[in-house]
């Protein structure tokens, strides 16, 4: 095994994962202003509904995808229906706490029903590895990465070419324009706070095979997507990308250099000197951050 | 005044008693406006006098307190804008507002977005076009990439991709050269002319207004104080008291 191979295999392998968070998230805040705090939330929901899928129903985690996928943009439709649509046009205080509040909320009812202990879903095939050169993949990394990736370049084949995805630009540049169009800004926020979730549920199945589920575990990976998302700028999809990508080559050159447990001083000191140096993120634009590129 | 003489089912706009409040601060106090089909109205008044309210009000943007606004024999005032549209009044807003990070030919596209255009949305691209050339010329490129003119005509003509049946459109002529004011002018004259969509557009100046429309509505202070034909309204020595009261210092 050879260093530098490896460093960029995983950082590759991490970074697609990471995006497809950060992914979710900043195409909810692009289009609806809203910082979804509870993301984490769902991502963990979703590692539980693979874990019991394959526990109960023995279904393998990836073909659980094929059900979480509209299970979890079903879940978002009502979430937002119930829990969003009533704060939409109310003011950002009321928005955050509604969303710490679900966050609260979901966590706790996975600890009655789930209890605290970390749960592992171990697939036949978890300690399977592959070799290309230098480098070693474990599989359900190498699966899960090609997965997000597939999901992401969707997304924004979707947002860019798609009638609804150009609906969704618009109504991200200028909501009251767009209603003047006769654009339902209200259904666009309901879709977008859907596939939004869908993402984050696609991240947590994939998730599952490689890391313990317990009620917190939204936590670690989504403080790594509001970073990204900040760092690309908010709201920029593509800049979301490239910062998970960022953040996951310094955790992984981070744990090899200097130690494993330094991973989130280091990203949390890079987060903090780009927002000292552009307060905008790395590829933000002041005023622009709606959802344009 | 002339209007006032009218039966009230020759009007296909017709706005009366109208009050709008932003939160506890009203603007719009009794407005009126009425509009006859195939007409341009020019709405006219000093900064801040509400024109845009009453507007933002007929689009559906704003809800009313009191008073109605009836579009072709009905009672649309309470709608969402998104359902006005769909009525057939389209609405250009102040500083034009097109989807900065949207090409040309997407802003067009998305005009047409209510169900009644996008059946026809490709016949009514080609309508558009010919009164629009800059639209082909400029399809592909980023709506804010435009000049302030470039953007006007692409507003009006994403508002005529609605396919309405009055097109309202709030200071067209704001910071344009004296050519691009022609041209566009020239271009509400057409779109009446040709397509006999009725037009009601507001304009500061008052000579550039009624010269452009059939007939005028003065606001002030949130209030109708005057309306009648253009030529009336060139001649009246209360629109000079107004419109100098303005100016003239
Ligand atoms: N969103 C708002 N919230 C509170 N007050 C507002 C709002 N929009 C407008 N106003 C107030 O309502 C009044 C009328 O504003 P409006 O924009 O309708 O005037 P206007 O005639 O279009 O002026 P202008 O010629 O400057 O565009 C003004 O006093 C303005 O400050
Ligand atoms: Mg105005």
């Amino acid at each position: 095994m050879e260093v530098i191979p490896q460093l960029v295999v995983s950082t590759i392998l991490l970074g697609g994962l990471y995006a497809l968070i950060a992914v979710g998230l900043t195409l909810i805040f692009g289009v609806m202003r809203v910082v979804n705090f509870a993301h984490g939330e769902f991502l963990m929901l979703a590692m539980y509904a693979a874990f019991w899928a394959f526990t109960l129903l023995h279904m393998d985690p990836y073909l659980t995808l094929f059900v979480s996928l509209p299970l979890f943009f079903a879940v978002g439709w009502v979430s937002y229906r119930v829990v969003m649509r009533p704060v939409i046009h109310a003011s950002h205080n009321a928005q955050v706490f509604t969303t710490v509040g679900l966050s609260i909320l979901l966590q706790n009812a996975a600890l009655v029903l789930f209890t605290a202990d970390a749960q592992f879903l171990r697939t036949d095939y978890y300690t399977v590895v592959l070799r290309l050169g230098g480098a070693v993949f474990n599989l359900a990394q190498t699966v899960a990465f090609v997965i997000a990736v597939l999901a992401t370049v969707s997304l924004f084949a979707f947002l860019r070419w798609s009638y609804t995805g150009k609906i969704m630009r618009a109504t991200a540049q200028d909501p009251q324009v767009a209603s003047l169009m006769g654009i339902d800004t209200g259904r666009i926020y309901a879709l977008t706070w859907a596939v939004g979730i869908t993402c984050v549920g696609a991240a947590g199945v994939l998730l599952a095979p490689i890391y313990p589920v317990y009620p917190t575990a939204g936590l670690q990976f989504v403080l790594i997507a509001y970073i990204a998302v900040v760092l690309g700028g908010l709201g920029n999809m593509a800049g979301a990308l490239i910062a998970a990508v960022i953040i996951a080559a310094v955790e992984v050159i981070g744990s090899y250099t200097i130690g494993t447990a330094w991973k989130e001083v280091l990203y949390l000191m890079l987060f903090i000197f780009v927002l000292v140096v552009r307060p905008a993120g790395l590829f933000g634009q002041r005023g622009a951050e709606a959802l344009g590129t | 005044m002339s209007a006032g003489m009218q039966p009230p089912d020759g009007f296909q706009l017709e706005v009366k008693g109208l009050d709008v409040a932003y939160g506890d601060c009203q603007v719009l106090w009794q407005a009126e406006l009425d509009v006859r089909k195939g007409e341009i109205v020019a709405l006219l008044g000093p900064n801040g006098a509400g024109k845009s309210t009453l507007m933002n009000t007929i689009s559906g943007l704003n809800k009313p307190v009191a008073g109605s606004v009836t579009f072709e024999g009905k009672r649309i005032d309470g709608l969402p804008a998104h359902q006005t549209v769909g009525e057939g009044i389209a609405h250009v807003l102040e500083r034009r507002r097109l989807f900065p990070f949207l090409t040309v030919a997407d802003n067009v596209l998305l005009g047409a977005h209510n169900p009644r255009a996008r059946a026809s949305r490709e016949e009514t691209r080609q309508r558009v076009e010919a009164l629009f050339p800059l639209l082909k010329a400029r399809s592909t490129q980023l709506a804010n990439s435009l000049s302030g003119g470039e953007q006007q005509m692409v507003a009006i003509a994403r508002g005529l991709m609605a396919r309405p049946k009055l097109l309202m459109v709030d200071e067209p002529f704001l910071g344009l050269s004296p050519r691009m004011v022609d041209e566009i002018g020239t271009l509400i004259k057409r779109v009446r002319d040709e397509e006999g969509i009725s037009v009601v557009f507001i304009e500061q100046n008052v000579e550039l207004a009624l010269g452009l429309a059939d007939r005028g509505f003065i606001l002030e202070s949130g209030r109708t104080i005057l309306h009648g034909p253009s030529s009336e309204l060139l001649g009246s020595a209360e629109v000079k008291r107004i419109f100098l009261g303005d100016f003239a210092y």
